[in-house]
């Protein structure tokens, strides 16, 4: 086990290192130079010169490296050099909200899924559980940029329920708040239900075939109470593994709804950045996000291993 | 009982069961490998095929029918509802929406497709290789792919392309390859131990196969099923993943119309309220194209019984 | 706890106010719908348990005792299963009751102990809640109440230091225990029918003699009627007042068990009799297994279904699937050519001449791999296996047997199997006693 730990830390750290190298590269190796996207119109020769100077390109590659890694661990991710806001500082405007469209999509997530799944487990293939199964299978067909702009169409344009965009602080208060974020949510949530469902589903179906809930059926105990007290909690791992397995359309999804419903979380502002062609902000948003993503998949990848009812805890 | 001898098909350990008389078709299939187990696809898996087949078929031909330009602005019929004229409609620039989803579908069809065609040939022959032969070389790969399916796909692609501009069809194919091949290894290496270590395998060995037709004529037939459906999932990935981008104004620039900058166009300026159809349709043919997609993914996944692949 | 909609459960009458027997199963047939075909897993079974006492079901695997218990409870699933017949507890028809109401009577009246503890408890739940959520949620008792009751439970089921145990996991005790517990919860709600599946087997033989003196203690103190289910005729020779052997999916003997040992008819019963090894016998006999095995479930054969295996079998054995007749004092049996009876002897003898395998098989004296021939003389006479000690009624746990008029060595206390003293040398009435206790 310890020596699991120790190889996952291992490659982690790896991977991060080159995470680094790869987000670096990018902007200094690729044919295009960024100084001509950031004088524009006030393109010289000697500006250019005096722009490599001060921003540290005219020095070799590896000491360059070396700097940016040194100023990346002391929180210095750079700054736009159209807003002149710091990386950092945009960044702690952003996870904020990031964070809240993930909490908000998975427990919408699993408060459609988990009904459902407990639902259709208990009569396998009847009417229910078919329409359960080819609705979830429906959602596979729906990708974030089309669900969102379909959920938009619906609820803010025909029932005017809540505004298509803007983000409302929790400063502003909750109610706000959470109508700005609850379209949004619903359609990351979208593709993590499907994924939820079909693995609890299958889960559940297996544990109702063990000895232990044919023996709570001959106590007399409701079929409710089984599948909540007894049932649900053996079978929960299959979550888990949902949750794993959702984390890369949860991000791909984030990026697509932040564009669309104009919430200024990380996705929205690294596009803005791509667009303006602001490659310091570029460089460091992309960073953080990458080794977000990485420690998260590694984080959610040890628990499976660790929580794995196989595996019989000592 | 089968004529051995006249069917080419089976592999030789099928043809040495036949002829050591097994009478029992059952102890026959028990020694022949999954691929060979007679069961029907069923409709449906035609269906989708066919309407998989009829969306590339238009897409291909799209110069060449009956279209309007999909670029053309009629500013007689802006906003126009669906018509003989306008199948689909037009939007507010006065395109007309069918021709625009039609050519949109080319780019959605091709990032789809190619890559996982490239990622099954280069990904899938390693990944043949590497599972049936473990060594040096498979560690390498395996560590090498490791590493770029760690990151974040989008994200990658996003950032690559930043700097790598213009952004073109063929650039997109090839970044989209290189995510794709490293996935198809995986899974095809996977695949490929869990029948390198079968009997079949061991009988052709001892009778003096050498390693390529081994591969070809042993593994690959097990193999392609299960490499299949995975490549059809990774098509409908791929897919999604260059509508997000699309939608993210990243994909091929305009003026080439994508099914995801469409949608993009169809959410901007209010139009959703005014002309919901611009982003209806290529939602509706997005929606299509990946159920059955999927459809035919879980199908064949079925139909060959192949588990989950732990990748 | 949330407050789960308790249902008021169906009256039963009161224990002492009954008369007539406490259980009666009247032709029960239960089939399963499967693509081979209709499994019939209980073929058209009777009997009847009395209050206070224990009818003790064997069978090999397959024979569909499994079945029988799941079907006279009624926890069979649903879609594939056709279930006929009448099963009447305390003259209340179970068979009648709608799901619900059937629901109420699981834990409260029958109670079943289930084979294996470990599958049989959920590894997840402590075994305290395993214990307390019948009490809470059938009879009422809340939370102190129903600790109290579990603890004493505990107790009374042998378990020490129960206060420990009830926070313990199913995983952190011992295979003994866990057969308690399951006992403690099957105890739980004071039902006033116990079916016991299988409850010693994977036990220490040791801990198997422990169990089974627990159930008869608390049928016993609770005056329940059991149903013991199993494979082991020792463990149902000197515990159950009855027995019914049951034999892919019928029943082909069924008497009071003094009586089933003392005049054994069905050949089954015999060849199953016979085929208990014991220790007298020297070291490396080779066992007397039955030949063959049970039927296809899916597709009976339309004479008897032990024929393929019976040593006694004839051409009306084939074709003909005997009836249950009787030989009187209750006792049934399903055979053509009994067990010592004339016309069994005869066809014995007969099978031998034509050495017909089966019949071989049987009288074959169980060798040694070497050759040697086994010491004592071995097979008994067909139709006299040495009775064991005869069950009492209440089943307590019986003292040690003696063969009529034998010498044997002073009575063995509590031996748990039929595991023999040494046979009297001159005993002219076979191998000594198959174990009491």
């Amino acid at each position: 086990m310890l020596r699991y730990v120790f190889t996952r830390l291992v490659q982690l750290v790896i991977i991060t290192f080159l995470i680094s190298v790869f987000a670096f590269l990018m902007v200094h190796l690729l044919p295009g130079d960024p100084t001509l996207a950031i004088l524009g119109p006030n393109d010289t020769p000697a500006a250019r010169a005096e722009l490599l100077k001060q921003l540290g390109l005219n020095k070799p590659l590896l000491s360059q490296y070396v700097t940016w890694i040194k100023n990346v661990l002391h929180g210095n991710l750079g700054a736009s050099f159209l807003t002149k806001q710091t990386v950092t500082n945009a960044l702690s405007v952003a996870l904020p909200i990031d964070l809240e469209l993930i909490v908000v999509s998975q427990v919408v997530a699993i408060l459609v899924a988990v009904p459902l799944a407990l639902v259709a487990a208990l009569r396998p293939n009847r009417l229910f559980d078919r329409v359960a199964t080819t609705s979830t299978f429906g959602m596979l067909s729906l990708p974030t940029f089309v669900a969102g702009p379909l959920l938009v169409l619906v609820f803010a344009v025909e029932l005017h329920w809540v505004p298509a965009t803007g983000f409302n602080r929790l400063s502003q208060g909750l109610g706000p708040n959470l109508q700005s974020v609850i379209l949004p949510s619903i359609a990351l949530a979208i593709g993590s239900i499907a994924v939820y469902y079909r693995l609890l589903r299958a889960d559940l179906i297996a544990t109702l075939q063990e000895d232990f809930v044919t023996m709570a059926r001959a106590k007399g105990l409701s079929t409710r109470y089984i599948m909540l007290r007894h049932v649900l909690r053996p079978s929960s791992f299959s979550l888990l593994a949902g949750a794993g397995i959702s984390i890369g359309t949860l991000f791909t999804g984030a990026f697509v709804v932040e564009v669309l419903f104009q919430l200024p979380g990380i996705g929205f502002q690294l596009v803005q950045a791509i667009y303006s062609r602001d490659y310091l902000v570029v460089q460091g948003m992309a960073l953080v996000a990458a080794v977000a993503f990485v420690v998260i998949n590694f984080g959610v990848d040890f628990l499976l291993t660790l929580l794995d009812p196989r595996v019989r805890r000592a | 009982m089968p004529d051995a001898h006249r069917d080419l098909t089976l592999a030789p350990s099928e043809m040495v069961a036949a002829e050591a008389g097994t009478e029992s078709v059952l102890a026959l299939e028990a020694l022949a490998p999954a691929g060979t187990r007679k069961r029907r696809l069923g409709l449906l898996f035609w269906v989708c095929a066919g309407w998989i087949g009829l969306m590339v078929l238009l897409a291909v031909l799209a110069s060449v029918l009956p279209l309007t330009n999909p670029n053309f602005q009629n500013y007689a019929a802006l906003n126009a509802g669906p018509s003989i004229h306008h199948l689909f409609g037009t939007d507010d620039l006065g395109r007309d929406l069918f021709s625009r989803v039609i050519f949109g579908s080319r780019v959605s069809l091709v990032i789809g497709f190619a890559p996982v065609a490239i990622g099954l040939v280069t990904g899938g022959s390693l990944g043949l290789l590497a599972g049936y032969r473990s060594g040096v070389a498979d560690t390498v790969l395996n560590a090498f792919s490791f590493v770029i399916l760690a990151f974040p796909a989008l994200l990658a692609i996003m950032v690559i392309e930043t700097f790598w501009r213009p952004v073109s069809l063929w650039k997109l194919t090839v970044m989209f390859a290189v995510v794709a091949a490293p996935q198809l290894f995986r899974v095809i290496r996977a695949t490929t131990l869990s029948f390198a270590g079968r009997e079949f395998v061991t009988a052709a060995r001892t009778m003096g196969a050498s390693t390529p037709r081994i591969l070809m004529r042993e593994l690959l037939p097990n193999v392609v099923p299960a490499a299949l459906s995975f490549a059809l999932i990774g098509v409908a990935v791929a897919v999604v993943l260059e509508g997000a981008l699309a939608f993210l104004g990243l994909s091929v620039g305009l003026p080439t119309p994508s099914l995801g900058n469409i949608i993009n166009e169809g959410v901007n300026n209010n139009l959703l309220q005014s002309n919901p159809y611009i982003a209806l349709w290529p939602s509706l043919y997005i929606f299509l194209l990946l159920t059955g997609l999927n459809l035919m993914a879980d199908r064949l996944r079925s139909h060959f019984d192949v588990r989950e692949v732990k990748l | 706890m949330t407050p789960w909609r308790r249902r008021l459960p169906v009256a039963f009458p009161e224990v002492s106010e009954l008369e007539g027997p406490l259980l009666e199963v009247e032709d029960l047939h239960t089939h399963f719908r499967t693509p081979r075909g209709l499994v019939r897993a209980v073929d058209g079974v009777s009997f009847s348990v009395g209050r206070g006492r224990t009818l003790g079901v064997v069978g090999e695997s397959g024979s569909g005792k499994t079945v029988l218990t799941r079907s006279i409870m009624g926890l069979l699933p649903g879609s594939n299963v056709e279930r006929s017949g009448t099963v009447r507890l305390s003259g209340h028809e179970l068979t009648a009751l709608p799901p619900a109401e059937l629901r109420d009577v699981w834990g409260l009246q029958v109670a079943m102990v289930f084979q294996d503890p470990m599958t049989a408890l959920n590894p997840v739940v402590r075994v305290e809640r395993q214990i307390t959520e019948s009490l809470r949620l059938r009879v009422g008792l809340d939370r102190k109440g129903a600790h109290d009751t579990a603890l004493a439970l505990l107790t009374s089921v042998g378990i020490p230091a129960p206060e420990r145990r009830l926070r313990n996991y199913p995983h952190e005790l011992s295979g003994g225990m866990r057969q308690r517990v399951m006992i403690a919860i099957a105890l739980a709600c004071g039902p006033r029918l116990l079916l016991a599946d299988e409850p010693t087997t994977g036990l220490d033989v040791t801990v198997q003699a422990q169990i089974l003196d627990l159930l008869a203690a608390q049928q016993r103190e609770r005056s329940m009627g059991m149903i013991l289910v199993t494979h082991d005729l020792g463990v149902v020779a000197s515990r159950t007042d009855d027995i019914v052997v049951m034999y892919a999916g019928r029943v082909v003997e069924q008497a009071a068990t003094a009586e089933l040992f003392a005049h054994t008819r069905m050949p089954y019963t015999e060849a199953l009799l016979r085929s208990i090894p014991r220790l007298a016998d020297p070291s490396h006999t080779r066992l007397r297994a039955i030949p063959g095995r049970p039927p296809d479930l899916a597709a009976t054969p339309p004479g008897c279904r032990f024929a393929p295996r019976c040593p006694y079998v004839q051409a009306r054995c084939e074709a003909e699937e005997p009836p249950l007749r009787s030989a009187g004092h209750g006792h049934l049996f399903r055979c053509w050519y009994p067990v010592g009876s004339t016309e069994g002897d005869e066809a014995l003898a007969r099978n031998l001449a034509a050495r017909v395998p089966a019949a071989l098989a049987f009288t074959a004296a169980p060798s040694r791999p070497d050759g040697q021939a086994p010491a004592p003389p071995e097979a008994p006479p067909p139709g006299t296996v040495a009775p064991p000690a005869p069950a009492v009624p209440a089943a307590t746990t019986t003292p040690a047997a003696t063969t009529p008029a034998a010498t044997t060595p002073a009575p063995t206390p509590k031996v748990d199997s039929l595991w023999a003293t040494s046979p009297p040398a001159d005993s002219g009435h076979g191998p000594a006693t198959p174990g009491a206790g």
